[in-house]
């Protein structure tokens, strides 16, 4: 397709006011970072002066023992959240894309009626029925929740990236000269790949992000993850804002984020299957 | 190498319903068959039990004598090209090549992989394409890429699965061309299923010719065409297909049609005695000429019909006339029957006349048809069987092609082995 300059114009606003939309907030939180406490109400968008003042209060100084043991829980409990609900998916997910059975088109769609499920309206049995059992403020406590979250939207998308693969190819390959387990392996696992990335990567996003769950079944540093333990923070003094240690922290926290969509970019692009059959 | 034979195969799905029912085939070492037929006809399921991919319910596959119905398809060692290409999107050209060499790590050192694949590269002219990724291939060249994959590795016999179906015409009749030649050098026996008549003839040394799961007749093209068993056969055989005339017996071997009553020689005459009295006539569009181009002496001993010109198509090398007919209602059902069964779409009775292109006729013209009363065949409208049909003709022209598939095979090794 040929764009004429006046729509290459327009596009190009477009994609600047988006940008700007999208980025304005993560620059904002990014300079307020990088004030220092007098800094904060200085009236400007960017800080007077460059100070790391905040990131070293978190990492080293009055709020180390708020975020540290936050950002060890955040990470553990989203990973091991995000690897079971893969996992689960996968399996459920497989079958669903391959397998005739009764009741399947049931699975798929309580799994889409469960992620539109409010939250809010579990916490509190959750809260009583933890309490009791003794998985309130552990890290079980919050995975089982999380898998909630992520395990139905992780069926949803690997189930759509199943159905696109040319399952004829699994018999080629066998017709080959592959075993069946072969034929998974060299043919069927690299095209899956892209798909459980993809799933991973929003099902650890999800996890990651959780507030609700992790400000009320949590009490203690033992399981509290980071955005819960950011509403615990405190400025150096009682009479100050922790405005700033609390940007600071949000930016410790997307910087894994980043990083992760970064690195799989590729592998989040779809399409890496098509050519395979005719079209 | 080898010898594929098919003895009294079913194939039934859980609802008990046969797909293909009761087939037994008998596939020479260095053999082209051709399963043909129209959708449904379980071509394709023959094919996948043959390699494997389906089971057998009944019935005994052998290969090279050996009973190979519960072997798994990479113990049948046969090559396949699939209708869709199946290749790895994942695995460059190169790399769908080696993949049947890879898989067995023994056997082919690194260095002789890349010579076969190099090798079958060479043959397919896929040599500057050997880098890319089947997604960044034109159709036809993800069709080579396809069987490369094949030929690369010494499999005992190529199976092809519509292979030409995606390819446009044009490509179609190129790739046609290459399968022949390529299968003619490697002398590899290959079943080729299609439902397209043109790829049956011209392709197969026999054909196969499949109806609703069972087969109706194997033999050459040449018998197919000019000796088919039934009805079915020889309306699926030809192009445009064989015309059929609802006909009265009226004794003697004279034949009353819509279009006048013709006399079918004596032979044939003494073949239909008690025959009913309603029939069908088959006459190829091709039999039939414009009888004002002929001379006397050729119009000299030929059967001549006359009837309306509702259609003429000019087509540089021939003229199709098409003239339509009221059939007889007795007859009708028998040619509807038919004609669902060819994956028709019950369009009007009418009989398409393949005329020299210097024909003057036109719309609306009354046109005499002239025929060598021999070329016509006769049906029974209930069974369908060909009444006319001549065994021992029919076995003389199997035999003649069977000699020059023969010989025009050991020519294509002598010259391989000879380069």
């Amino acid at each position: 397709m040929k764009m004429t300059p006046v729509t290459r114009i327009l596009w190009i606003v477009a994609f600047a006011l988006i940008a700007l939309w999208a980025l304005f907030p993560v620059v904002w939180i990014l300079s307020l970072s990088l004030k220092s406490s007098s800094d904060v109400s200085n009236r400007q968008f960017w800080p007077t002066e460059i100070s790391w003042e905040n990131y070293q209060l978190i990492i080293d100084g009055g709020a180390r023992d708020l975020f540290l043991p936050a950002l060890r829980n955040s990470i553990g409990i989203s990973l091991i959240a995000t690897l079971i609900a893969v996992l689960l998916a996968t399996l459920a997910a497989y079958a669903i894309a391959r397998l005739d059975f009764p009741g399947k088109n049931f699975v798929l769609y309580s799994s889409l009626a469960i992620t539109v499920f409010p939250v809010i309206s579990i916490v509190t049995p959750l809260f009583n029925l933890w309490s009791q059992i003794g998985l309130y403020d552990t890290w079980l406590g919050l995975i089982i929740p999380y898998l909630s979250l992520t395990v139905p939207i992780s069926i949803w998308t690997l189930t759509s990236f199943f159905r696109e693969i040319p399952w004829e190819l699994e018999q080629a390959a066998q017709v080959d000269g592959a075993t069946p387990f072969q034929a998974f392996r060299k043919v069927i696992v690299p095209l899956a790949l892209p798909g459980v990335f993809t799933t991973a990567i929003i099902a650890f996003f999800i996890a990651w992000n959780d507030f609700l769950y992790g400000i009320s079944l949590t009490s203690t540093s033992a399981a509290r993850p980071v955005p819960a333990a950011l509403s615990f923070f405190t400025g150096a003094s009682q009479f100050e804002e922790p405005a700033g240690s609390i940007a600071a922290a949000s930016i410790v926290v997307t910087i894994p984020v980043i990083i992760i969509v970064l690195l799989f970019q590729r592998q989040i692009v779809s399409g890496l299957t098509s050519g395979a059959v005719k079209g | 190498m080898a010898e594929i034979a098919l003895s009294n195969i079913v194939k039934r799905y859980g609802d008990g319903f046969p797909a293909v029912n009761n087939i037994s085939l008998h596939i020479d070492d260095g053999e082209f068959v051709i399963l043909v037929g129209p959708s449904g006809s379980g071509k394709s399921t023959v094919l996948r039990m043959i390699v494997g991919l389906e089971d057998i319910t009944e019935g005994d596959l052998l290969i090279d004598g050996e009973r190979v119905n519960e072997k798994a398809p990479r113990d049948r060692d046969l090559a396949m090209v699939f209708q869709n290409y199946a290749l790895y999107p994942h695995l460059t050209v190169y790399e769908n090549i080696a993949f049947p060499l890879r898989l067995n790590k023994d056997a082919y050192s690194e260095e002789e992989v890349r010579e076969r694949v190099q090798r079958a590269a060479q043959l397919l002219e896929l040599g500057e394409h050997l880098e890319r990724k089947p997604a960044n291939l034109s159709g036809g060249q993800r069709q080579r890429v396809a069987m490369g994959r094949a030929i690369v590795r010494d499999a005992k016999a190529f199976l092809f699965d519509e292979p030409l179906s995606n390819l446009d015409a044009k490509l179609r009749g190129q790739m046609r061309t290459e399968i022949a030649r390529m299968q003619r050098n490697l002398g590899v026996t290959t079943v080729y299923v299609t439902h397209d008549q043109t790829e049956a003839m011209t392709l197969g040394d026999k054909v196969a010719v499949l109806k609703r799961g069972t087969l109706q007749q194997y033999a050459s093209p040449q018998e197919l065409y000019r000796e088919p068993i039934n009805i079915f056969v020889a309306g699926f055989i030809g192009s445009p297909a064989m015309n059929f005339l609802p006909v009265t017996q009226l004794g003697g071997g004279q034949l009353e049609s819509a279009f006048g009553s013709f006399t079918v020689p004596p032979e044939q005459a003494r073949r239909l005695q008690g025959a009913p009295e309603l029939l069908i006539a088959g006459i190829r569009p091709e039999a039939l000429q414009d009888a004002d181009l002929l001379s006397p002496e050729e119009l000299e001993g030929r059967a001549l019909l006359s009837a309306q010109v509702d259609q003429t198509e000019w087509l540089g090398s021939e003229t199709y006339a098409y003239l339509p007919f009221e059939s007889d209602p007795a007859i009708k059902e028998a040619l509807e029957e038919l004609d669902r069964d060819l994956d028709g779409e019950g369009m009007r009775t009418q009989v398409v006349a393949a005329l020299d292109p210097l024909s003057r006729v036109r719309e609306g013209d009354t046109i005499s048809l002239a025929f060598d009363p021999a070329d016509v065949m006769v049906f029974d409208p209930e069974s369908g069987a060909n009444l006319t049909r001549d065994e021992e003709r029919a076995a003389e022209i199997t035999a003649r092609a069977e000699d020059q598939r023969r010989r025009a095979l050991e020519r294509a090794q002598a010259e391989t082995a000879g380069r």
